[in-house]
């Protein structure tokens, strides 16, 4: 029984890795296709991608939108958890619901959605058009994460912070935030690499200036390519960097 | 530094339940009140009124003279220490205490000095740099009590502040408790369950039961001559003899109609009051005292119990002859 419980931990890690694993190894292919046979050891398609200015460029984009749209989120979503969980308002359970209602919505949808809406409203599409979308998908998530935080623990030194003359913004930026921080981080960090990897709201709201997830797709419609193996490895380090990087710090301040 | 706290006519209400009934109150300047009563029975939510945590559905609360309608907890002269201390986890114990400094515009190293200093006063010195989750229970206690003395306020007020400690630390926070009030001399209003704490600090005892005051006095007097059937009992054992005109089970007692409340430790081989003769039913060494349960020959269905000096030998089955001394009637 011991070695087969090991024998499925194996599986299942192996059924969850194996793609990418084989994402990595071809992206080292010294040939022309990313399939087998394994033809040798090569980091020039790294360097055709490193050197390649629209795929910079879009990498750039990349970032600026996720780091944007993640702490506007976050803003909005730890305000929105703040209130909810100190204020009774009627209807609150109606209001939170209605706020973690888009995780469940598909992202196509979204898109769709806005898509129309910035037509109507004359909002040209571009970098901030997909902005505002990874907003939509991650304010649930961040208010979701504040949320489920906020214990009496919280209340009660806020309580004690009133008393002892702050007001309602210093009790925000003084006490709730910094006794929030690990959720907080955990948060922004979460939509980082959820806007860094989104492909579809960027592609239907972008035009002229794209993300990396567009800028690949437009890569893999001329064919296969080792050069897509590489990119892909590059987005997949930096999603594990950010997450290596949110569990580290949010360890280091649970302790 | 201090001012007198007046409640006047307070009724408070919770959905549909009635938490204070027309409560009346004077606290004189300077003065250390216990609030104490089961719970449930209104001393939080009177507490709450004073600092401005809520508003009373109908009287006045006043505190040094001003009326505080409308006065949150941050503009009013009053502050907190809470039954979970609440310290800012996040923040050194010289930020915690200093805090309040700050939100009053005091400078950074003025804070720093005035933060030491209240650390000193509630015998933590040196422990500035600190954070809450290197202390324990007791110490985070104390810092809670310099956080809320740091600001001097008018009146503190204090929730259940020693609740949460074991019972020999909470013997030794209470005695501090008090000496700190005396050095400050502000006014201290103080909840509690535990009547043992409530007479080893108060000035004065308010206790509460259903939303009303059930007595208002300094220990001794509340203790010795309680003024409602509740009182008499939440402040320690006590017995009862019901007297109709003058006359008990025992014999002639007191005058008119009601009952005469005798505490365990006020009977005894002597007095002023015979009981008459009693068996003992059961006996055991209680260190200080023996303490029995008896039952007069004479009223079969009444049950005492009574204190009898650390020297006494008795076992069940003994037939002493018991006086009562101090008796107090409550008229009914």
């Amino acid at each position: 029984m011991r070695v087969l419980s090991w024998v499925y931990l194996a599986l299942a890690y192996a059924f969850v890795f194996l793609p990418v694993v084989v994402l990595v190894v071809f992206s080292f292919q010294d040939g022309r296709l990313p399939v087998p046979p394994f033809q040798g050891f090569s980091w020039r398609w790294y360097d055709k991608v490193l050197n390649d200015d629209g795929l910079m460029v879009a990498l750039g984009h990349s970032a600026l939108v996720a780091f944007v749209s993640s702490a506007l989120a976050l803003a909005m979503g730890f305000l929105a958890a703040h209130a909810l969980a100190r204020v009774r308002l009627p209807g609150s359970v109606l209001l939170r619901g209605v706020l973690i209602a888009p995780m469940t919505v598909s992202y196509l949808i979204i898109a769709l959605g806005l898509l129309r809406v910035f037509n109507q409203t004359g909002v040209p599409l571009s970098l901030w058009a997909a902005g505002i979308g990874h907003v939509v998908i991650n304010l649930p998530l961040c208010f979701a994460i504040c949320y489920a935080a906020m214990g009496d623990h919280q209340k009660n030194a806020e309580r004690a912070a009133r008393d002892l003359g702050a007001g309602e913004a210093q009790v925000l930026w003084l006490i709730s935030a910094p006794m929030l921080a690990p959720a907080m981080v955990a948060a922004f960090f979460l939509s980082v690499t959820f806007s860094w990897d989104e492909f579809i709201i960027a592609f239907l709201l972008t035009r002229f200036e794209v993300t990396l997830p567009v800028e690949i797709w437009s890569m893999l419609r001329s064919g296969l390519s080792p050069a897509t193996n590489a990119v892909g490895a590059l987005v997949f380090l930096v999603s594990v960097v950010a997450v290596v990087l949110m569990e580290v710090v949010v360890f280091r301040r649970a302790k | 530094m201090t001012a007198n706290v007046s409640i006047r006519g307070v009724t408070q209400r919770y959905g549909g339940a009635l938490a204070l009934d027309g409560v009346s109150l004077e606290i004189a300047a300077g003065e250390f009140v216990v609030l104490l009563g089961p719970s449930g029975c209104g001393k939080t939510t009177l507490l709450n009124l004073i600092g401005g945590f809520s508003e009373p559905v109908s009287g006045q609360v006043l505190i040094g003279g001003r009326d505080m309608a409308g006065v949150s907890p941050a503009q009013r002269p009053t502050t907190t220490v809470f039954q979970d201390y609440a310290l800012f986890p996040h923040m050194t114990l010289a930020d915690n205490v200093g805090f309040g400094l700050r939100m009053r515009g005091v400078g950074r190293a003025a804070r720093r000095v005035q933060a030491e200093e209240m650390l000193a006063l509630v015998g933590l010195p040196g422990r500035a740099d600190r954070r809450p989750h290197e202390l324990s229970g007791g110490q985070r206690q104390r810092v809670a009590l310099a956080r809320a003395l740091a600001v001097s306020p008018d009146v503190l007020l204090l929730d259940e502040p020693l609740g949460a400690l074991d019972l020999k630390l909470r013997r030794a926070m209470q005695d501090e408790l008090k000496a700190i009030q005396r050095r400050v001399g502000t006014t201290f209003v103080h909840v509690t369950h535990d009547q043992e704490e409530a007479m080893a600090i108060a000035d004065r005892i308010v206790v509460m039961n259903a939303g009303k005051v059930a007595d208002i006095g300094p220990p001794r007097e509340v203790y010795l001559r309680p003024k409602s059937l509740f009182s008499a009992a939440f402040m320690g054992e006590i017995n009862q003899i019901a007297v109709r005109d003058g006359q008990s089970a025992l014999g002639p007692m007191g005058a008119g109609t009601g009952v005469l409340l005798v505490r365990p430790e006020s009977i005894g081989l002597t007095g002023g009051l015979p009981l008459g003769d009693c068996r003992v039913e059961d006996a055991a060494f209680f260190g200080t005292h023996v303490r029995a349960h008896v039952t007069p020959l004479a009223a079969p269905d009444l049950r005492l119990t009574v204190h009898l000096p650390q020297a006494t030998a008795t076992s069940p089955g003994d037939v002493l002859t018991l006086f009562a001394t101090d008796p107090v009637m409550l008229e009914a």
